[in-house]
């Protein structure tokens, strides 16, 4: 399973949205630097409560027209949120950034989160993720619940729409469904990419069928190695193409000063030196994943250095994708624009 | 709320056009109603005339007609506070509402979202709190089904003190504590407090209750009072309810929706009005009307033809998700539409032309400026939340014709206050 980087690395930063600032600037400043230096996207963590962080999705949306090629991957939580407005939020996400936006799916584990809402207790992570699956099921639905070319504009017969291309999903997830179909039409992309962190068997079950992306997060190259394979074998068992999908590894770098405490050390690949150091140890480690997510010890700090300097190193070898023109996310790592499920052909 | 020369100043809104048949889609200059440039357009339009904000209504299930979808006006949007906070970015200082639904969504995640939108715009954020009580639209979400009509306000009431405490908590480090009888939730809200600590909340309930849930606790109400008169006792209404509440007259304002056709002279802003009209009736719509307050299927009838001479069959509802179909006395309508048609020798179509005539001002720029002034003047509403006909173009010919002569009566600001708030724009007393 070697991988003789026979296609480009897919490389993105996860900005993890805490300590980022809070006014459009503060993004806009950061996720520019990462476009400028030819990055696939950028991705913004969130979480309802705990971390002081703005609402990712919308953050991005702000930052969408000051950008013009990056991918904007912002965390939308699925647990409290309603499934309907998950799908138009990132939908409306797409057409804002014109065909960029992504869809990083996370559950909400705290209790925290569970009594500023209000409406369930915690529960455990099998359950919070077996939802995820229905959620990420129909709001993929509700994406294709509007077939391309809808919208027919038929002054001869006064029609607007075709109505026999808008499609009821009626969705039955656990202890709830979607009637459809969406309020927003198909978006550019028809479907956003997907990105799930597999971080454990639960998380794994819900990427394995329905991410286009799955970041491991396994802390030695080794245990990178066989998780990659266990992922690619758990998209096979769900009938997918196990090649289909991007696995990239979560790294934390730690450029601009020493290591982490072992408060902060995390999940992922770690490194902490300097940035052309890290360009060879991303080198050597990208022969076994599709690319990477890289996160910072200090964003402010260490995405300069790693955008200055790391990422020319990489570009020098080869490894990245060249010609960065406008382009959605999709065209942009090489997925197909899929056709509405709901459609005659 | 005056200019120093004792002008009441003119409040202005931008209405991105709707779902309904005001908007006309078959004019060759009707562009998408959902690409992001649409709405960077009409934003940027309406910050070019010194508006006070735009303005994205919100639909949460598409409308249906005789159990289908209804295919014959404007279908789709987007999700509401996405693109408020994807206009922030290409807009400095005009105002970014939307409308959101008190019954679809959740206290404090909803605070949450409009605090961020409030920092990204740098205080420009406002929230039109609906309330929704239809199980046709409850079938998109898990908390679906039907609220009980006079529990409507009250827990739409509770879910806005509710944000407003979580808003009130931000930066503090302690946590607001809801529980009544329709929430329990607390949280220690996780962003600073933003710039205008309070967004902007817009009202838009008509009924005794909706009149004094604004009365209550709103900053503005979106009133459907756009004529003069009815403005006026729409106004005097609610002032008397905002002292009852112990409220001041600076601090809720009053902005009825309306629309306008502008012309060179009297008659060719009638003519040109009269063209919209036919435009927002097709023949097809006129049909879909008529079978609305029928509660029949009447696709055989033709829309030049006189009215159905069928009985109406009041037991059917075609049509949902509006509020027309739910609030309608339809066999009065029906007697009051046979009335007209056969005093005025109407067919169906020019029937529901005139019946569904929604434009308020017409006249030349001289004309409707000077409208817009009296109204305000003498307390028929505050300003005005003007409908354009046409995406994204519809405001062009105001901000180009009758904005200028707004200034130079010193009714409309001349720029903007750098680094003012929407609250510091609106003239709304500051909150606590």
């Amino acid at each position: 399973m070697a991988h003789p980087l026979d296609r480009p690395l897919t490389l993105g930063v996860a900005l993890d949205g805490a300590g980022g600032g809070f006014t459009a600037a503060d993004h806009v400043r950061a996720v520019r630097l990462a476009e400028d230096a030819g990055l696939d996207f950028a991705a913004l963590g969130d979480s309802l409560t705990g971390v002081s962080r703005p609402d990712a999705l919308l953050t991005l949306a702000a930052v969408a027209p000051h950008t013009r090629r990056i991918g904007l991957v912002p965390t939308v939580t699925v647990t409290h949120t309603e499934p309907f407005h998950v799908s138009k939020a990132v939908a409306s996400l797409d057409f804002a950034s014109r065909g960029r936006a992504g869809w990083w799916v996370e559950v909400s584990r705290t209790g925290s989160d569970a009594r500023a809402v209000g409406r369930r207790p915690t529960a455990p992570g099998e359950e919070l993720w077996a939802e995820a699956t229905a959620v990420a099921d129909v709001v993929s639905r509700l994406w294709d619940s509007w077939e391309d070319g809808a919208e027919i504009r038929d002054t001869a017969t006064g029609r607007f729409v075709d109505r026999d291309r808008l499609h009821y999903v009626d969705f039955e997830g656990p202890g709830w469904s979607v009637r459809g179909p969406s309020i927003t039409p198909r978006p550019p992309q028809g479907r956003p990419p997907v990105v799930v962190r597999a971080e454990d068997d639960h998380a794994l079950a819900t990427a394995a069928v329905a991410a286009d992306v799955v970041v491991v997060t396994s802390g030695t190259l080794g245990a990178v190695r066989e998780r990659c394979l266990r992922v690619r074998e758990e998209v096979a068992a769900a009938g997918r193409d196990r090649d289909g999908v991007f696995v990239l590894a979560e790294v934390r770098a730690h450029l601009a000063r020493g290591g982490p405490g072992p408060d902060r050390a995390g999940a992922g690949l770690v490194h902490t030196g300097s940035p052309g150091a890290l360009a060879e140890a991303l080198l050597e480690w990208g022969r076994v994943v599709d690319g990477f997510v890289v996160g910072f010890g200090s964003t402010d700090e260490d995405l300069p250095l790693f955008t200055e300097r790391t990422v020319p190193l990489l570009r020098e070898s080869g490894v990245l994708r060249e010609g960065d023109g406008p382009r959605t996310l999709r065209d942009r790592l090489g997925l197909a624009r899929p056709d509405s499920r709901y459609g005659a052909g | 709320m005056s200019g120093s020369d004792g002008i009441r100043q003119v409040r202005l809104v931008a209405h991105f056009p709707g779902v309904n048949n005001t908007t006309v889609w078959s004019d060759p200059r009707s562009r998408s109603q959902i690409d992001f440039s649409s709405f960077e357009e009409l934003a940027r339009t309406a910050e070019r005339g010194r508006f006070d904000y735009f303005f994205l209504a919100e639909g949460l299930r598409l409308r249906e007609h005789q159990g289908r979808i209804h295919d014959l006006d404007v279908v789709g949007r987007p999700d509401t506070l996405t693109v408020l906070a994807a206009l922030s970015a290409v807009t400095a200082n005009l105002g970014l509402a939307g409308t959101l639904s008190t019954t679809y969504n959740e206290p404090y995640e909803l605070s949450r979202q409009l605090a961020t939108l409030d920092h990204l715009s740098g205080g420009r954020a406002a929230w039109n709190a609906v309330t929704s009580s239809d199980a046709f639209t409850g079938e998109n979400f898990r908390r679906g089904g039907y609220l009980d009509h006079t529990d409507r306000y009250e827990r739409a009431a509770s879910f806005v003190r509710a944000v407003r405490a979580f808003w009130d908590a931000a930066g503090t480090g302690r946590a607001a504590v809801h529980r009544d009888r329709f929430f329990d939730i607390e949280a220690v809200p996780t962003l600073p407090r933003s710039p205008q600590g309070r967004p902007v909340v817009i009202q838009a309930g008509d009924s005794p209750q909706g009149r004094d849930f604004a009365a209550a606790g709103a900053d503005v109400v979106f009133s459907r009072h756009g004529g003069f008169e009815a403005g006026r006792a729409f106004y005097d209404d609610v002032h008397r309810r905002l002292a009852a509440h112990g409220r001041g007259d600076d601090e809720l304002l009053i902005l009825p929706g309306v629309t306008y056709v502008l012309g060179d002279t009297p008659a060719e802003a009638e003519e040109r009005a009269r063209a919209i009209r036919y435009q927002q009736v097709s023949g097809a719509t006129a049909i879909r009307f008529v079978e609305q307050v029928w509660g029949r299927d009447l696709s055989e009838y033709d829309p030049e033809g006189p009215l159905p001479d069928v009985e109406p069959d009041l037991e059917r509802v075609l049509t949902q998700g509006t509020a027309a179909a739910r609030s309608t006395d339809r066999a009065a309508l029906v007697e009051r539409w046979r009335a007209r048609a056969a005093s005025e020798k109407l067919g169906i179509r020019d029937l529901v032309v005139e019946e569904s005539a929604r434009q308020t001002f017409v006249g030349t720029p001289e004309a409707v400026a000077g409208e817009i002034v009296r109204h305000v003047a003498e307390r028929a509403s505050d300003g005005f939340v003007l409908v354009p006909h046409l995406t994204p173009g519809g405001l062009d010919d105001f901000v180009d014709r009758v904005v200028p002569l707004l200034q130079e009566r010193g009714a409309l600001r001349a720029d903007y206050t750098p680094g003012a708030t929407l609250r510091e724009n609106l003239g709304l007393a500051p909150r606590p």
